[in-house]
């Protein structure tokens, strides 16, 4: 089975500083990890490999620094890595870096199943998984929890709903998100970091991926930021007086005033 | 303080930290409570190829050295003393095969140590052979076929959960220590059982067990070098792992300075922070400087040992007896410091006093060890008389 893994590289807080000019994020002086969910999407696809057989395929966007999570991604399993950093891909949004991911997985060649991550914990959108798949015309399944069952072009995921599971089946390849629930992932093994510091890297920019300029970064992109700002916080209470009735009668004209009811 | 350890040696000692504190710091205390072996995380470290540090390369291991080991048994140890033992041990099964084994015993044993599947023991002690290590009953009869094992050990670390037991028998009882040899035991063998399982003080996580063997043949092939040279084995094993229960002195002495200061930071008596005060200060500053001066005596005792030394014995005891005489002060001086609350289950510096206690205890008494030491200081005015 040959599995690839879209990760990203993100930085370890959750509480990211923005520079007011430029509307990104402050970097400096905050350590990088592999985004927290994609931990469980690259665990998974070592698990599938470890029974199947195949191998695991790891693919980030990023600056050259991200070239450290996939050494990470190596030693806790990975076969390869692949690298997609290029001055021209700087600034995409969710459907620049779904293509620019989608191109790559492309010329990769035969997969079975690609694994992400539900959503970064930088950006939060949770969009790049499922456009890749429409960008590739293969099924798409959320928030697996659950790998049931998997054979040549098969697959069975259970996935979380709000009110529970739902099984789904899906012919491969297909592209899935997984959620926290489905494993805890493992920790390095000491052989496995040895050989992530030797491991080779593969480099691909705008030219080995064939693409255009236009098609990928900020160029390629149709949303925009315009603005980062933090919400001002605004919080009023009114503590309704009476007995029980009383106070049940001014919630309810309440309520409906605020046409809630 | 920076002990220019290689860059391997820095990646055993991240990794090991991090075991340590994702995995083993969030079920301690109930391992501590319940006398549970740690299975789980056995096989976290085994996962990890923890076991593979001290077992050489062409046996699936990762051929470090003595400072290696106690690399891991330090960060464990600052943690959880018990899980550091528990590891600790393994090696210690295995380093009179490592030692004087053949290839083809090698072969037969070390890969599934190196990887974990199989934990190692080693057995000298007995009813009558604590300090007088010597004075072993347990008897080792050629006959056809093998050795004929009769007799108790005491007080075994991994005995029970361990699958390779290097067990110290007499082959000729009427040599003495003189006739002991080393020999292979596996858990299975006809013969083999274990008693009373010890309900300890501290590292109660660790298994402490007795071995009983009554008519158990192992088989001629698994005698470790020479018959007869059983106790010099042993006591060459001992100089040369002695510096790990140092560093699992180290590693309790970190974990309990850390404990203590972490408190001092928060606890307000008098309105102020304990840290704030002179009295306070002069204590965590003393523990400090015994945690370090060990941790330095330690690593170069460990260094001295790789380095293929004969002569290790009085600097590999001297790194015993002075970390584990360190970490029962600075465990005590911690438990002070927390008061009431140190003195609780609740907080880790109760578990941690009553780790540290074994630690002048087992691998040679800090008495027994002083005595060698001084012996050896004998020796050398005698020599350059």
């Amino acid at each position: 089975m040959n599995i690839v893994i879209c990760l990203k590289q993100v930085p370890g807080t959750t509480e990211v500083k923005i520079d007011p000019e430029t509307n990104t994020l402050i970097r400096q002086g905050i350590e990088n990890i592999i985004n927290p969910f994609d931990t469980y999407a690259l665990e998974e696809g070592v698990r599938l490999k470890e029974k199947h057989g195949g191998k695991v395929t790891v693919i980030t966007m990023g600056p050259p620094q991200a070239e450290a999570a996939l050494r990470e991604s190596v030693s806790l399993g990975a076969d390869e890595a692949v690298l997609l950093s290029d001055r021209a891909f700087a600034g995409a949004d969710t459907w620049a870096t779904a293509n620019t991911l989608a191109k790559a997985v492309a010329k990769l060649g035969k997969y079975d199943l690609i694994i992400c991550g539900r959503q970064t914990i930088d950006g939060d959108t949770g969009q790049v998984g499922p456009e890749m798949a429409e960008m590739l015309k293969i099924p798409f399944v959320a928030y697996v929890s659950k790998i049931e069952e998997t054979k040549e072009g098969y697959l069975r995921v259970s996935r979380m709903v709000e009110e529970g599971h739902e099984v789904i089946e899906t012919t491969l390849p297909a592209v899935i998100t997984v959620a926290k629930e489905i494993n805890v992932p493992r920790l390095p093994s000491l052989r496995g970091i040895m050989k992530s510091k030797s491991a080779a890297i593969n480099t691909w920019g705008i030219k080995e991926l064939g693409v255009d300029a236009s098609e990928v970064g900020l160029a390629g992109s149709s949303t925009q930021v315009i603005k980062i700002f933090f919400p001002q916080r605004v919080s009023s209470a009114e503590i309704l007086t009476g007995d029980a009735a009383a106070q049940v009668d001014k919630l309810i004209d309440k309520l409906k005033s605020a046409n809630l009811i | 303080m920076d002990y220019f350890l290689t860059e391997q040696q820095k990646t055993i000692k991240e990794l090991a930290r991090r075991i340590a504190e994702e995995r083993v710091l969030p079920v301690r205390a109930e391992l501590d409570e319940k006398e549970e072996f740690p299975w789980d995380i056995v096989k976290e470290l085994a996962a990890a190829d923890m076991f593979r540090v001290f077992v050489p390369e062409e046996y699936d291991g990762l051929g470090g050295g003595c400072l290696d080991l106690c690399i891991v048994t330090e960060e464990l140890s600052r943690v959880c003393s018990g899980i550091a033992v528990t590891y600790a041990a393994s090696a210690l099964g295995c380093m009179t095969l490592m030692e004087y084994g053949t290839d083809e015993q090698k072969h037969k044993f070390l890969p599934d140590i190196a990887s974990g599947k199989k934990l190692s023991a080693f057995a000298i002690t007995e009813p009558t052979a604590g300090s007088d290590a010597a004075n072993i009953k347990t008897t080792a009869d050629k006959v056809e076929g093998g050795y004929l094992l009769n007799g108790t050990k005491q007080f075994i670390t991994n005995g029970g959960e361990a699958e390779i037991y290097t067990v110290i028998a007499l082959t000729d009882k009427t040599r003495g220590a003189r006739g002991a040899s080393a020999i292979i035991v596996e858990k299975d063998t006809e013969g083999f059982t274990f008693g009373k399982k010890e309900k300890k003080m501290g590292i109660r996580t660790s298994a402490t067990r007795e071995l009983v063997f009554r008519n158990c043949l192992v088989p001629e092939e698994n005698l470790l070098g020479r018959a007869g040279l059983g106790f010099i084995q042993a006591m060459r094993l001992f100089d040369k792992s002695r510096p790990g229960i140092g560093a699992q002195a180290v590693g309790l002495c970190q974990g309990a300075l850390e404990a203590a200061t972490d408190y001092a930071e928060e606890r307000v008596q008098f309105d102020q922070h304990l840290i704030t005060m002179p009295v306070i200060q002069q204590m965590l500053a003393d523990m400090s400087i015994q945690t370090e001066a060990a941790r330095a005596l330690v690593y170069a005792a460990a260094r001295y040992v790789d380095s293929g030394a004969k002569d290790v014995t009085e600097p590999s005891a001297a790194s015993k007896v002075f970390a584990s005489d360190a970490a029962m002060k600075v465990a005590m001086d911690a438990v002070q410091i927390c008061g009431g609350s140190g003195y609780m289950r609740d907080y880790p510096v109760e578990k941690m006093m009553r780790d540290a206690k074994i630690l002048q205890i087992y691998e040679g008494t800090n008495q027994i060890l002083r005595g060698a030491i001084a012996a050896n200081l004998r020796k050398r005015k005698a020599r350059t008389a």
